[in-house]
């Protein structure tokens, strides 16, 4: 009975959801259409919005309670080869007129570029997949509380060394994108994003350190028990308490999953769109150059369902593809919108707004023969910072983690700085583990680099 | 001197046209305090901003954005209820009301009358600077400075040139029946040059701006200036070798550098991680942090700068704050919910990026006051160590106190020289340590040209930062060479 109850309502909010995405399209070809009212030759909008809330618990009890609804609107418009953008959180008829009028006076000041336009209409997406990323999860506040309560208490519990709080947050959020132009395109669709965290303080002779950890899924039943996601803080906050800083000398370096994702981050960075016309890349001409040792790959995977990275198409409306960035240490692909293609003299990756999903592919060691094969360094589990030089790849950044000798666990470590150049650090990575983290656009296991140097006192 | 036309301009701005009186403002602020809370408020905001790019010797493109809505919050002891909408009508706020008031337990509050909150002279112009220059001038404006830099080079691959404006209106109400307004312009202009030279590449940028407007980029032409001072950095960056890398005297320039204050003690001496005891400085009032040398402030009121506000978030006026006096710290910045908490002073500290977050203490303007060494001298009586002129961004860790900046301009100091300039390096050290290390305090105190943000908890908000020239005895650096 309750079986059917359910999928009655679960039919409504889909009924429900098609009539919001129909309503948002309706806005999306009404921005266009006054576009070319007013003298376009091309125009592309978008809207997004949002919808959700977030509740966080501190020393167990309430702390705050937040309500979001955001909405925004996006308006490129083109007159000939001149661009002009606005956008707006206001989304009455007469707001709309007043941003599209407003990116068309833009554009009509804007100097001719050559290379400015809407995608080529052969690369609009037209199959949109339905990619399953959109779960509501019908928490009642109170429930949302007490999952939090929860979480945060079995940080609290864990060690009588954890004594403080920065709290626990459950928070859950469905939204919409819709994007259109006008070569005719105009599609939407729904996600959802749901979340628990935790961050918590230990204390050591009068010194404190704080670590925390979290669960991210599309779907409520993708997260990890809150529980665990408290335990696991107070465990990271644990290793810390103790910490002592390096004195400077060149040893090999662990990147932990979530703090080698960064280091991926940094190389699509680097072979994205905008550094390399711009030239302000390290991996400039590098398509088709050896980048990595030849074990590593990195794929994209914008079609997974479920996935936090998972889009039907990029920002533009162009069809998101499934294939290599990397293969056999080599770049395959840059990470391209269709102005930086045209700029390149390449075509669009469907890469406009980033990448989605990116899968770094696992090795066969496990942490601990990882530890093994590095023998004695340092594992990164925290960098700080913004220390890098995109035009040079020089890399100086500070850290935080733990000391390892002879495979083992020494202890904790604080107040360093790693620093190399990042195609030395990219050429020398010794090997990837097969300890993936999979909540994230970046997909990988622990990356062990062969020397870095480490300077502290 | 007082003035409520701010109010007078920022209602006309914001509440005229959705039409919101002052008893729906009444009628609102008596929902939020429905139920037990002991603060309320409802933060109405108006912000246009527009923004124009050169690249390629040509105006590529520009945008506009226009955000408008209201945020609504309630408070109950440490419990916090927030909503935000943004249309501005009756329902969709009372709406949020109903959201925010949910956090505190059923019961009746005394509700206060409404009034205008006088606000002092105000610090800046509150005209319009997107209106401030023609359209057309603006884009002659960044073709100018792109024409008349690379004639400066033959080695100038690219010139980037952004400037960007903003008017943002506030009103703000609170349940003790204060209802204040101000209007808030902020402009900025940047300059990055690529140059090239023997195959080997190297950037540089610049830039500046204030609460004032786009004319302040013409006077003395500034935007050359920020020009000349980009390709300059581009051209020490080509000569740069290799950073050392181990713990070090460093002489960090005046200026700019001053993110040091903001990363190692300003964020910990922020109020809601002081009250929590989450912070390195937490219960430490009173107790020596810094060398004597070391008087550091927290200033919203100063004229003009990035950082400044009439009033913050919360309506509080804002003032120049003493934390550390003579090595001794002396206070923290407050919003209103931390210094009731703790029993102290809100201080004008309450700042929130927008109307759909939430207010915290932040920063305004932080700076430490100049000392008695003129900076040769400073330069001089090192005999080996680094000079660090220019910083990127930072990053801190309140709780173990670590903190980050990163240089970007740099060089060697040998036998009390400079000498040769050195690659970009982290610097890294420990909060409540590094400046009771200041062995030697400038008198030469700048404040940054006016390009600061800083993020906490995902919002961000414009602050300035600011210091003498200053002798660190010993700081890590993070270089390559061993």
């Amino acid at each position: 009975m309750s079986q059917s109850v359910e999928s009655i309502q679960k039919q409504q909010h889909m009924t429900d959801r098609q009539q919001q995405l129909e309503e948002l399209k309706s806005i999306v070809d009404e921005s266009i259409r006054e576009a070319k009212k007013l003298g376009a030759t091309g125009c592309d909008a978008d809207i997004s919005k949002s919808n959700g809330f977030s509740v966080t618990t501190r020393m167990g009890d309430v702390e705050t309670i937040e309500h979001d609804r955001n909405q925004g609107l996006g308006v490129t418009v083109y007159f000939g080869q001149r661009k002009g953008n606005a956008s707006s959180s206001d989304l009455n008829p007469a707001s709309i007129r007043e941003t599209v009028a407003a990116a068309c006076a833009i554009a009509r000041h804007a100097t001719e570029d050559p290379f400015a336009g809407l995608p080529e209409p052969e690369f609009m997406a037209t199959e949109i997949p339905d990619l399953d990323l959109c779960h509501p999860w019908p928490i009642e506040l109170q429930q949302a509380i007490d999952t939090a309560l929860n979480c945060e208490h079995a940080a609290l519990e864990f060690d009588s060394t954890i004594n403080n709080s920065e709290g626990a947050t459950l928070s859950t959020h469905t939204g919409i994108q819709v994007v259109g132009n006008s070569h005719g395109f105009l599609e939407g669709y729904w996600t959802s994003r749901h979340s628990v965290s935790c961050c918590v303080i230990g204390e050591k002779q009068g010194s404190m350190q704080r670590d925390y950890w979290y669960t991210v899924a599309r779907e409520q039943s993708g997260l990890d028990h809150a529980e665990a996601v408290g335990q696991e803080a107070a465990r990271r906050t644990l290793r810390r308490l103790g910490s002592r800083s390096l004195t400077p000398r060149e040893c090999p370096v662990l990147f932990v999953p979530e703090v080698a994702r960064s280091l991926i981050g940094n190389f699509i960075g680097a072979i994205s769109g905008g550094s390399l016309y711009r030239k302000n890349t390290f991996l400039l001409d590098s398509l088709g150059t050896s980048v990595f040792p030849d074990f590593m790959h990195i794929h994209q995977q914008p079609h997974q369902l479920k996935a936090l990275g998972s889009a039907p198409f990029d920002a533009e409306g162009v069809a998101t593809r499934t294939h290599d960035i990397v293969k056999g240490g080599i770049v395959e692909n840059y990470v391209l919108g269709s102005y930086s293609a045209r700029k390149l003299g390449l075509q669009t990756t469907g890469n406009a707004g980033g990448t989605y999903n990116l899968i770094v592919e696992p090795g066969q060691q496990d942490f601990q023969q990882l530890l093994n094969t590095m023998d004695t360094g340092l594992i990164v589990t925290e960098l700080i910072g913004h220390g890098l030089n995109m035009m040079t790849g020089d890399y100086s950044r500070g850290a935080a983690g733990l000391w390892v000798e002879n495979g083992r666990i020494v202890h904790p470590v604080e107040e360093i700085t790693i620093a190399g150049n990042l195609k030395n650090i990219f050429n020398s990575i010794v090997t990837v583990g097969n300890d993936v983290h999979r909540d994230s656009n970046i997909q990988t296991g622990s990356v062990l680099v062969e020397n870095m140097v480490i300077a502290g006192n | 001197m007082v003035d409520t036309s701010l109010l007078a301009t920022a209602e006309q701005t914001i509440l005229t046209p959705a039409d919101i009186q002052q008893s729906d403002i009444n009628r609102l602020i008596a929902e939020l305090c429905a139920t037990q809370v002991d603060a309320a408020d409802i933060y109405f905001q108006n912000t246009r901003h527009e923004s124009w790019s050169l690249e390629d010797g040509i105006v590529k493109e520009g945008s506009f954005n226009i955000e408008q809505g209201a945020g609504v919050r309630a408070i109950s002891g440490e419990k916090t209820g927030f909503a935000y909408t943004d249309e501005l009508n009756l329902n969709a706020l009372l709406e949020a009301a109903h959201s925010a008031r949910a956090i505190a337990r059923s019961g009746q509050n005394q509700v206060h009358k409404v009034s205008s909150e006088m606000t002092p002279e105000s610090l800046y112009n509150s005209s319009d600077p997107i209106q401030s220059l023609e359209t057309d001038r603006k884009i002659e404006l960044l073709k100018r400075i792109d024409r008349e830099t690379r004639a400066l080079d033959p080695r100038i691959e690219q010139v980037m040139v952004s400037l960007s404006g903003v008017h943002e209106s506030v009103v703000i109400a609170t349940h003790e029946g204060m209802i204040c307004g101000d209007i808030r312009p902020l402009v900025r202009l940047n300059v990055s040059v690529i140059i090239e030279q023997n195959g080997r590449r190297e950037s540089g940028g610049f830039g500046g701006g204030g609460r004032t407007d786009y004319r302040y980029f013409l006077d003395q032409d500034r935007a050359m200036d920020y020009a000349r001072e980009a390709l300059r950095q581009a051209d020490i960056a080509m000569q740069a070798e290799p950073a050392p890398a181990g713990s070090m005297t460093v002489v960090l320039g005046s200026g700019w550098p001053g993110i040091l204050l903001h990363e190692a003690i300003g964020h910990g001496l922020e109020g809601d991680f002081n009250r929590k005891g989450t912070s390195a400085f937490s219960g430490r009032l009173g107790e020596t942090v810094a060398s004597p040398l070391c008087t550091i402030v927290d200033d919203g009121t100063l004229k003009d700068r990035r950082g400044s506000l009439n009033i913050d978030d919360e309506g509080t006026p804002t003032e120049c704050t003493v934390l550390i006096e003579n090595g001794q710290l002396k206070d923290y910045m407050q919003d209103t919910m931390n210094a009731r908490l703790m029993g102290m002073r809100p201080t004008g500290n309450g700042r929130r990026e927008s109307y759909s977050h939430r207010p915290m203490p932040r920063m305004t303007n932080t700076y430490m006051l100049p000392g008695e060494s003129a900076p040769e001298e400073i330069i001089n009586s090192v005999k080996s160590g680094i000079y660090a002129q220019n910083f990127g961004g930072g990053q801190v860790d309140i709780t173990s106190g670590k903190f980050v900046f990163t240089a970007n301009e740099a060089y060697l100091i040998e036998n009390g020289k400079i000498t040769c300039p050195v690659k970009g390096a982290t610097l890294i050290g420990n909060g409540p340590d590094v400046l009771t290390r200041v062995s030697m305090v400038g008198n030469d105190m700048q404040l940054d040209s006016g390009v600061g943000t800083c993020g906490k908890e995902g919002q961000s908000v414009p602050v300035g930062v600011g210091q003498p020239t200053l002798k660190i005895d010993a700081l890590t650096v993070g270089g390559t060479q061993v």
